[in-house]
């Protein structure tokens, strides 16, 4: 097992146990690695732009995000990854239209391979968006991840219950990826 | 915006994550479906009359093994397919068993008797009540799988439909298996295997429309 892996899996475990620094190195680290997986992958089958690698970035480190339950942590962590990214890349070529044939999907962990931390921005805007989403959504997103507030103190502001806020977290994250995809549908 | 902000704003007030909820969800959630296809079984159809005798019961029993033999391999194979990647390391062929099993032995039990029963031990009386009970009861569990299955991660939708749709089928039949009267080998491994079979395919071809996430 590489030190990539042992590191990683780490960082991951911590996360789980609700370690926010160890879940932001995590995914700092994981971005880069996707940037440079997505940035080939779309240069293969001539799309070069920026912007499109960085919206896949944007949706698997969401995804990797709220689909965080689904790790084993029997299992190693990057396959688990390098799943999700792949399962990402093909809906997004489903969604754009892409004919799956000329893009070569690998079946080898490349994901831990390459790092490309040059950060670019994404076409869409994750605050703009969010000002679609239903109030207590957006107000539970904003108080607790946005300015940082704790639950009570969000629960407050936002007129609702403690667990109001919690669900209205995952809720809205959940909503935002989808409108994430829905927005980069070309 | 920078996918470093967005990095921000998910570790923000980070929340601790149950590791072992995709499993007793499933659960549970199996739990749930068995009730009602029980529910339905014996509401609407009636738990068959005759269970006192030796020769109903062993039919009742070898039926119900089947059907469980099958939801618990499925299951298994399941709750790794629900997550990302899990299709890599899990050859389900192991599934086939229950299925060969009981083919051989259906067999075996033709091979026994006189061609002059066949016809009776393959159609048996209720073939057409079997074929359209057992994917009816099979809805609501399914129902409940896909919804389980897609709150995970399935990365091979396809296949994760299809063992969500055997897990149906398995605990439909478990279900309609209290009320049918066929007893004998080749009327179970037709006409139950073949519409657990049939729910498997439907979950195949739903699979990739109803589990994306």
């Amino acid at each position: 097992m590489t030190t990539d892996e042992t590191d990683l899996k780490s960082l991951m475990l911590a996360g789980l146990d609700g370690h926010a620094a160890s879940h932001r190195a995590l995914l700092g680290q994981l971005s880069g690695r996707l940037r440079a997986y997505y940035r080939g992958k779309l240069a293969r089958i001539g799309r070069r732009g920026a912007g499109e690698a960085e919206d896949l970035v944007q949706e698997a480190i969401l995804a990797i995000h709220l689909k965080r339950h689904t790790y084993d942590p029997a299992e190693p962590l990057t396959p688990w990854v390098h799943a999700i990214a792949r399962y990402k890349l093909i809906d997004f070529l489903r969604r754009t239209r892409t004919s799956l044939a000329d893009v070569p999907i690998d079946e080898a962990d490349t994901i831990a391979a390459h790092d490309d931390n040059v950060d670019a921005e994404s076409t869409f805007d994750v605050r703009r968006l969010m000002e679609r989403l239903p109030k207590n959504m957006r107000c539970s997103i904003e108080a607790v991840k946005l300015d940082g507030l704790s639950i009570a103190e969000a629960a407050k502001r936002c007129g609702i219950s403690e667990s109001g806020v919690k669900m209205g977290i995952h809720r809205g994250l959940k909503t935002l990826a989808a409108m994430i995809a829905r927005e980069t549908q070309a | 915006m920078k996918t470093d902000e967005l990095v921000t704003l998910l570790s923000t007030n980070l929340e601790p994550v149950d590791r072992r909820s995709i499993a007793r969800t499933l659960y549970v959630a199996l739990a749930g479906g068995s009730i009602v296809a029980l529910g339905l079984s014996l509401v609407g159809l009636g738990v068959r009359s005759d269970l006192t005798t030796a020769h109903a019961f062993i039919f009742l029993v070898v039926k119900l093994a089947f059907a469980f033999g099958i939801v618990g391999l499925a299951l298994v194979y399941l709750t790794k397919l629900a997550r990302p990647g899990g299709e890599r390391k899990t050859p389900s062929f192991l599934v086939i068993m229950p299925f060969l099993v009981i083919v051989v032995l259906a067999g075996i039990s033709l091979a026994l008797a006189p061609s002059s029963h066949w016809e009776k031990m393959i159609v048996g009386d209720q073939w057409l009540e079997c074929l359209i009970s057992i994917p009816i009861i099979a809805i609501v569990p399914f129902a409940i799988s896909m919804w389980v299955v897609r709150r995970a991660a399935p990365t091979d939708l396809a296949r994760a439909g299809a063992f969500a749709g055997l897990v149906a089928g398995g605990v439909s039949a478990m279900a309609y298996a209290l009320h049918c009267t066929d007893d004998s080998l080749p009327f179970i491994a037709i006409w139950y295997g073949g519409t657990i079979a049939l729910c498997t395919l439907a979950g195949a071809i739903l699979g990739p429309r109803l589990l994306r996430w």
